[in-house]
């Protein structure tokens, strides 16, 4: 697990004129679940869209290298077929869209059985999902399983994962947790964009970013003291803060 | 030598309809080319009594008290050449009790230079259920007008459903002018939808009438114009009785040079009457996009699968997706 997937370095990104990430640098490795942990404001999910190419997130600087190939001027299309993709923390609702056309539309191989089963991976009973629609008919929650399940059948190298336990309830988490332990198995990357404790758990390593820099890179288990020294390592805390803590 | 009745036929087949249903006895239905009428078959509980006349067709249609068809009737009106007019007078009364689905196919799959009007008359009686679908296939040169009209009464506890989409073709110039007035506990839905592409014109103007207590509306459009297609959506919804609801519900997507315009109009005479509206006219919604394209689909797969959702009924969710849409 030494192989590096993707490489961010010094990356600067600005919106609407306030600086969002400041020379931030992130390494994740081939095969690992990697969490992104940093407070409220830190960038990450800004990172998260400027990794996927999103309008209005393309960086001023810095290098976003995938599996050796820089993603500079590729489009949001070309990085997915690299084997990149990212699950939104709200995900899209799509009037009229079928859960089947929505799961069909990425799959890296068509098939009922393939949905099916992918379906079932993400707790959700085919029978009744399949032919209904991904719009406001469904739970948050549901439209969550249903976005993940939309990328596992791409069979990406990487999904992003912004705040995947948002709207997420218990048992669902649970399953969701079995799942990056087999993606990992599978030697697929995962990068969760997070800032809880229990979804961090689940990671291998992390980056703790604050104010669009880079903080700490480690062993989760290390990094994790975040959640409990409220941000000691950070050197942008607010000492007010601690002293509430 | 191929008749007009089977080449209209062939067009219901290629787009995916059971032509079939034309040989089914226990179907009833009604084929009009042109002002002609070259096909009919009915069934007990249905009286269709068509007169040609010189400048068009005046079909009356009587669904007789209690009766409920187990099957929808087929109707299937066209115009096969490239130039020509036709001209229905539809002339409905669905009498108590009885129900009914009509599924309407209009075909100008050559069309150039062709008028299609329709005008129709409907009375729906007590506790009746009048259900109508208008699909049209239109030809890729745009050469059609399409004019629609129709007056609706709903008697107390009717109900009336009517869903008018294009699945096939160029929209050309489309007027449909749609008024209906409801009693107390009828229940009334209207459906548009449709995209415009070239130089394509659309105006739908629904106006629905809430007159009696408990009466309930909804008035629903969904509209996708691009190049340099126009699109006019006035829709009225007036409530003037206690415990009338009603709901009116536009969205359309405009691209490219197209224009798009959404005229919603709720007007409430009564304080327990209850009308709302939601309006939105936009690009194609970007997160919906993203979504799509990290999934693989390029931007202009992308946009077709999101219009094409949109413009889709439900009943499409149920079938299973013809292929992959990913572009190699």
């Amino acid at each position: 697990m030494t192989e590096t997937l993707l490489e961010v370095r010094d990356l600067r990104l600005a919106l609407d004129g306030q600086t969002i990430l400041q020379g931030l640098n992130l390494t994740v490795l081939r095969g690992e679940v990697h969490a992104l942990v940093g407070p409220n404001g830190a960038g990450k999910s800004s990172l998260a869209y400027a990794l996927m190419g999103l309008s209005g997130y393309e960086p001023e600087g810095g290098t976003i290298r995938f599996a050796g190939q820089s993603l500079a001027g590729l489009s949001v299309h070309e990085r997915a077929r690299l084997g990149l993709s990212l699950a939104w923390q709200e995900p899209a609702r799509f009037e009229g869209l079928s859960v089947r056309d929505f799961l069909s539309a990425g799959a890296a191989e068509p098939g009922e059985d393939i949905l099916r089963g992918t379906l079932a991976e993400v707790a959700l009973d085919p029978d009744l999902y399949l032919g209904r629609l991904v719009d406001k008919g469904l739970s948050g929650g549901e439209r969550k399983r249903i976005e993940l399940a939309s990328i596992l059948v791409m069979k990406p190298r990487m999904i992003v994962a912004d705040e995947p336990d948002s709207g997420i309830d218990v048992d669902a988490l649970s399953r969701m947790f079995d799942m990056f332990a087999a993606l990992r198995a599978q030697r697929t990357t995962v990068l969760l964009v997070t800032h809880s404790a229990e979804v961090m758990k689940h990671a291998d390593r992390a980056t703790l970013v604050c104010c669009g820099q880079t903080v700490e890179e480690g062993p989760a288990g290390r990094i994790r003291r975040y959640f409990t020294d409220r941000c000691v390592p950070c050197p942008h805390h607010d000492p007010r803060r601690r002293e509430d803590a | 030598m191929v008749g007009d009745f089977e080449q209209m036929l062939a067009v219901y087949g290629h787009v995916g309809e059971d032509p079939s249903v034309f040989a089914d006895s226990q179907a009833a239905h009604l084929v009009i080319h042109e002002n002609r009428v070259i096909g009919a078959h009915l069934v007990p509980g249905l009286v269709v009594e068509p007169d040609e006349m010189a400048d068009g067709v005046r079909v009356r249609v009587c669904v007789r008290e209690g009766a409920q068809l187990r099957n929808p009737v087929h109707l299937c009106f066209g115009v096969l050449p490239e130039a020509g007019l036709q001209r229905i007078l539809l002339d409905v009364t669905a009498e108590p009790r009885s129900r009914v689905t009509l599924q309407a196919h209009c075909v100008f799959p050559n069309a150039l230079d062709v008028t299609h009007e329709m005008e129709a008359d409907i009375r729906i009686a007590e506790d009746a259920r009048y259900t109508y679908f208008e699909r049209h296939v239109h030809g890729p040169a745009g050469g059609v007008v399409v004019v629609p009209r129709a007056r609706v009464t709903l008697a107390p506890r009717a109900s009336f459903e009517t869903e008018f989409e294009l699945l096939e073709g160029r929209v050309g110039r489309m007027d449909i002018d749609y008024e209906a007035r409801c009693r107390e506990h009828s229940s009334l839905r209207m459906v548009a939808r449709m995209s415009g592409s070239d130089d394509d014109e659309i105006r739908i103007r629904e106006v629905a009438h809430l007159q009696g207590p408990g009466a309930a509306g909804v008035l629903l459009s969904r509209i996708a114009v691009k190049d340099d297609a126009r699109a006019d959506v006035y829709n009225e919804l007036t409530a003037s009785a206690p415990h009338a609801v009603g709901h009116v519900d536009c969205k359309e997507i405009v691209m490219d040079r197209a224009i798009a315009r959404a005229t919603p109009i709720v007007d409430v005479r009564h304080p327990l009457a209850r009308v709302t509206h939601e309006a939105s006219i936009g690009s194609v919604d970007s997160r919906q996009m993203e979504t799509l394209m990290a999934r693989g689909l390029t931007e202009e797969d992308a946009v077709d699968m999101i219009v094409r959702a949109m413009l889709s009924p439900a009943r499409r969710a149920q079938e299973p997706a013809s292929e992959t849409r990913r572009t190699s």
